[in-house]
């Protein structure tokens, strides 16, 4: 790791699953001088059940975490999440921490990190997901600092709806609802620019009375909601409440 | 026609997937010759520009590069000419403005080539072409029909006022018009036909060499029709003779039309070769291969249907405009017209039809040929008609169809084509009965207590197929023929090399060919091998497009292997010491006639060629050619049937449930005619619901990558249903009518009339394609109020 941190710094970037850089570098929008993989560094792809919380090391893979035995069994609305990414390919070779480092505002794991209010650990300080995504690929990670585990605290219920582009399996909108004790938190990705946000009046609401018709009558703003080819605001916006209803349902 | 194990009507496996499944196909990137270069073609990046001089000093410079051309490098090399002429209304000829390979004085759409640099590797040649500067000026654009035809519209080519290239017809106006002031009833329509992209598997790729020793040039590339880019190439664009141009189309993956034109890149690195005398290599990226490629379809029409009291049709008026894009691909101007206009009687007798097509210039990718090519957009059009005339009028979308129906035949339509078969009711019928049409209330009712909406939609159709003959498409501007070659050539010990002008690219000609001659002649399929792609090997071959390669090509070799048995019985006679006459041929023998007196293909052969005991006068050799110009299209015919359930709170489309009944005529090898079937369907379920291309107003190609231009994927079909009815072909030997573009020619208004009817309850009676999630819930959306 130490050696990785060294490397980094100048024109070189940090490559896990290469999912997210890969492309953009082919596309010529980003030209580094060196990559710094993580692949030979140790204990990164570990998964381990903490109690009160599941911690997923940033090399694991999508297919990783979604056939993990322990995200099944006390995260499985993680595992169906991971389950869902991309396609086969993408999930064999994408990491959580590539995805989380990249803060692409329509990947997956930005809303299941806020709704269940993970903490990302690097390898000199954790950081509360609250915190961490600051807005299209924008986070506090320095150049050289580098994600090592997600830490998933426990939810009692928890499931994530997406309706996926249906040319990249991107999210135009995945709300993924978690409820732990009295608190319940509503993440929206895929519908802004901006990245993943809560919708605190879906939470209010469902905190009173935690079932989809609680939702159902909660629209969010289409005014800084993303326009696209699959889906323009107006529309997005509309699939953030149905998204958010069949999340609660799929709670159970 | 023996109908053995491996003969004409089995489902053979197929020969060339054995190298395609272990990873030992040939193709274009497959093959490096040595001393090669790698050219980057540099691109332009504005849809519309007026360009200066091109400085490429310092890519010169940079490491690895060997050459730089620009266009200037190029001028005096001719332009990309195109394959059709059409005539306007008027008579006058349509515009043909140049096309020259390298971008000259201006640049037309993003991916129109500017440069290409030349270097060691690709990498360097990539990299070099950042360092190209472009002086350029940039000019508003027109990225669309409408932007194209609107009041000072700004001018793609100065020579083509209103972006018009030309405005033709064809049909009975007065008699189409008599029609309507004598109908009952008038049903209008307005449909957009979606522009779509190709995405072959295998992107293009080219590798040029040329040969100072002989003087000889060879053009590697991904085409459909080698033969047809050695004329255009040799003859109009470097002005090289045949015999010193040898084009080789290799193991190709897919084409659907995008590999039929000659393409710039072509002669761009056949003539860099000859500067370098250096082979030189380019492989398209697939950010490349969306700019680049030909798009298809992109029309625009209006049309009304004039119908009696009863439903009878009368007449049929149908005005189009259509996207040629930025130049005038091969094809691109037949495409709209001659395979589109043609088609408006389809399955139906409607006595008066009239068709008119105005082709604007844009700056958009140049658009061709694409699976289907002219058919789906007439099929389309018409099956929208019918089935929104059923409902306007009260009538039965099944029995409106089956009123119309031609039944008599040969039965001339009133657009030029004569139809020589079918029988539409039959295929209908068994459309019926495979879909469980009449069940299909119940399974509304089961779709609707899930909250689900469910439709059921139909198409009848026909298609054209094998277009000829040569002498015919010639008077209608076509500027090659569209005949078929075959060789057949026994070997001294009886295995068979067969050589086809046709070129297959995923249809599996190695298989089904060898099928055809092995049953022929009675030797074992695996003793027969098919050659196809190198004009240095091959006949004269016109390529293979709009399903001709079995009607028309398969007849070619039919026909050379008659000759083949025509030669092998007067060898037979004579070492037999009987007449010819007497001479039949069966199970690969020649026998006397009611005795058992024989002799073996392969002793034929190998006298044929050690003709030490052999007739008199006849030339020893046995190996034939036939050329082969049909007299007419073919025309396979079928009933799509699609069943989709849409969920009214995000208005996505789940289809259900696809059946074709299909009249496709002989079927050689049932496997692959499936395969095919499949193919066409997924393609045409694409265009329906997922696949559209869309540009911005200046131009630039948003769905540029498959981050946003949606491909069907196998889990977005359902198991398809197939079905066959099959009627021969009168006109060819084999009974052949064609089968690669059936589903994507048949489906699209089956699926968009199945999504209509679904939505009906909510008060929707219109859809455009694609049927996206989208588009869907804003229809219900907008019928709700």
């Amino acid at each position: 790791m130490d050696e990785a941190v060294a490397a980094l710094g100048g024109g070189a970037k940090l490559i896990a699953g290469g999912q997210s850089l890969l492309p953009v570098m082919k596309l010529n929008l980003a030209a580094p001088t060196d990559l710094v993989s993580l692949a030979g560094v140790p204990g990164l792809a570990d998964i381990a059940d903490g109690g009160d919380s599941v911690t997923v090391g940033a090399m694991c893979t999508h297919t990783q975490v979604a056939g993990s035995g322990i995200v099944q069994a006390r995260i499985p609305a993680l595992a169906a999440m991971a389950d869902g990414i991309g396609d086969a390919q993408v999930r064999n070779a994408g990491t959580i921490g590539g995805s989380v480092a990249h803060n692409d505002p329509a990947a997956d794991y930005p809303a299941a990190c806020v709704a269940l209010g993970a903490t990302i650990v690097t390898d000199r300080r954790e950081i509360h997901a609250d915190h961490f995504f600051q807005g299209m690929f924008m986070t506090p990670l320095e150049d050289d600092e580098v994600i090592t585990a997600v830490r998933f605290p426990v939810p009692e219920r928890a499931a994530y709806a997406k309706f996926a582009n249906p040319a990249s399996k991107y999210a135009v909108a995945g709300v993924m609802v978690a409820k732990r004790g009295t608190g319940v938190r509503v993440a929206v990705t895929g519908a802004s620019g901006d990245g993943v946000f809560r919708v605190t009046e879906m939470e209010e609401a469902l905190e009173d009375s935690f079932s989809a018709e609680a939702v159902a009558g909660i629209g969010v703003s289409s005014h800084e909601l993303l326009s696209d080819t699959a889906a323009n605001a107006e529309y997005r916006a509309h699939l953030v409440t149905v998204m958010a209803k069949r999340a609660v349902e799929a709670c159970g | 026609m023996s109908g053995n194990g491996t003969g004409i009507g089995a489902s053979v496996k197929r020969k060339e997937d054995t190298r395609f499944l272990t990873g030992r196909g040939r193709y274009t990137d497959d093959i490096n010759l040595p001393g090669q270069l790698y050219g980057y073609i540099l691109r332009s990046g504005m849809a519309h520009a007026k360009i200066g001089t091109v400085h490429t000093d310092a890519a010169k410079a940079a490491p690895g590069v060997h050459a730089v051309f620009a266009g200037k490098d190029m001028e005096g090399v001719g332009g990309i000419p195109t394959g059709w002429l059409i005539h306007s209304k008027d008579g006058s000829p349509m515009v043909e403005p140049p096309h020259p390979a390298l971008a000259l004085g201006k640049v037309r759409y993003v991916g129109d080539c500017v440069a290409i640099v030349v270097a060691e590797t690709a990498d360097q040649a990539r990299a070099a072409a950042n360092l190209i500067d472009v002086e350029r000026e940039e000019l508003p654009a027109v990225a669309s029909i409408k932007a194209a035809e609107a009041d000072g519209a700004p001018q793609v080519f100065d020579e083509a006022p209103g972006n018009v290239c030309y405005d033709w017809e064809v049909g009975d106006k007065a008699a189409t018009d008599a029609a309507f002031e004598a109908a009952d009833h008038v049903v209008s329509i307005d449909v957009v036909n979606n522009r779509l992209i190709p995405n072959a598997i295998e992107p293009r790729a080219a590798i040029a060499n040329y040969d100072p020793a002989t003087g000889e040039y060879t053009l590697y590339t991904t085409s459909q029709n080698p033969h047809l880019t050695r004329l255009l190439l040799g003859a109009f664009v470097l002005g090289l003779p045949e015999h010193k141009l040898r084009i080789v189309a290799p193991d190709v993956g897919g084409g659907f039309g995008s590999k039929i034109p000659h393409y710039a890149e072509e002669a761009i690195l056949t003539w860099t070769a000859g500067q370098l005398g250096r082979p030189v290599k380019w492989t398209c990226d697939r950010i490349d291969a969306f700019k680049s490629d030909t798009h298809g379809r992109d029309h625009i029409s209006t049309a009304r249907l004039a119908l009696d009291a009863d439903g009878k049709f009368l007449g049929l008026h149908v005005s189009t405009k259509c996207n040629l894009g930025a130049y005038l691909s091969t094809f691109a101007t037949c495409v709209p017209t001659y395979l589109y206009g043609i088609l408006f009687a389809g399955p139906y007798t409607t006595p008066a039809v009239y068709c008119e097509v105005k082709s604007f210039f844009t700056n958009t990718v140049p658009v061709d040929a694409l699976r289907g090519a002219g058919r789906p957009e007439a099929t389309y059009l018409l099956e929208r008609l019918v089935d929104k005339a059923a409902s306007e009028l009260g009538m039965d979308r099944v029995e409106i169809r089956r009123q119309n129906f031609i039944r008599e035949f040969p039965y001339q339509t009133p657009v030029a084509l004569q139809y020589d078969q079918g029988d539409y009711d039959a295929t209908l019928d068994l459309a019926l009965e495979a879909s469980d049409w009449d069940g299909f209330e119940a399974r509304r009712a089961e779709s609707a207590a899930r909250g689900k909406l469910r439709g059921i939609g139909i198409s009848t159709f026909i298609e054209a197929c094998g277009i000829a003959p040569s002498a015919v498409v010639g008077s209608l501007g076509a500027r090659a023929g569209l005949y078929e070659s075959g060789s057949v050539r026994v070997h001294p010990t009886g295995s068979v090399s067969v050589f086809t002008g046709t070129h297959s690219h995923g249809q599996g000609h190695e298989t089904t060919f060898a099928q055809i001659v092995s049953d022929m002649l009675g030797v074992d399929f695996d003793a027969v091998d098919v050659v196809h792609g190198d004009s240095a090997k091959i006949p004269f071959g016109m390529g293979t497009y709009g399903s001709r390669s079995l009607a028309v090509g398969g007849t070619a070799i039919y026909l050379a292997v008659e000759k083949v048995i025509e030669k092998g019985k007067k060898i037979a006679a004579h070492l037999l010491e009987a007449s010819v006459e007497d001479i039949e041929f069966e199970n690969g023998s020649f026998t006397v006639a009611g005795t058992d007196r024989s002799k073996s293909l392969g002793e034929v052969a190998l006298t044929a060629y050690v003709p030490h005991n052999y007739p008199e006068g006849l030339e020893p050799g046995l190996e034939e050619t036939a050329f082969y110009d049909p007299l007419n299209f073919t025309f396979p015919a079928g009933t799509h049937v699609a069943e989709v359930e849409v969920d009214p709170e995000t208005g996505e489309v789940d289809l259900v449930a696809v059946t074709g009944s299909d009249d496709v005529g002989r079927i050689i090898n049932p496997m692959i005619v499936a395969g095919q079937l499949h193919g066409g369907l997924a393609h045409g379920i694409g265009q329906a619901l997922m696949e559209e291309c869309v540009y911005q107003d200046d131009g630039q190609l948003e769905t540029g990558s498959y981050m946003n231009y949606t491909m069907p994927r196998a889990a977005d079909l359902p198991s398809f249903s197939i079905n066959h009815n099959t009627t021969l072909c009168t006109h060819n030997p084999l009974g052949a009518k064609g089968v690669g573009e059936v589903g994507s020619i048949g489906v699209p208004p089956a699926v968009i009339n199945a999504v209509i009817d679904a939505l009906r309850p909510l008060g929707v009676h219109d859809m455009s394609m694609p049927a996206t999630s989208q588009r869907v819930w804003q229809a219900i959306q907008q019928a709700q109020g």
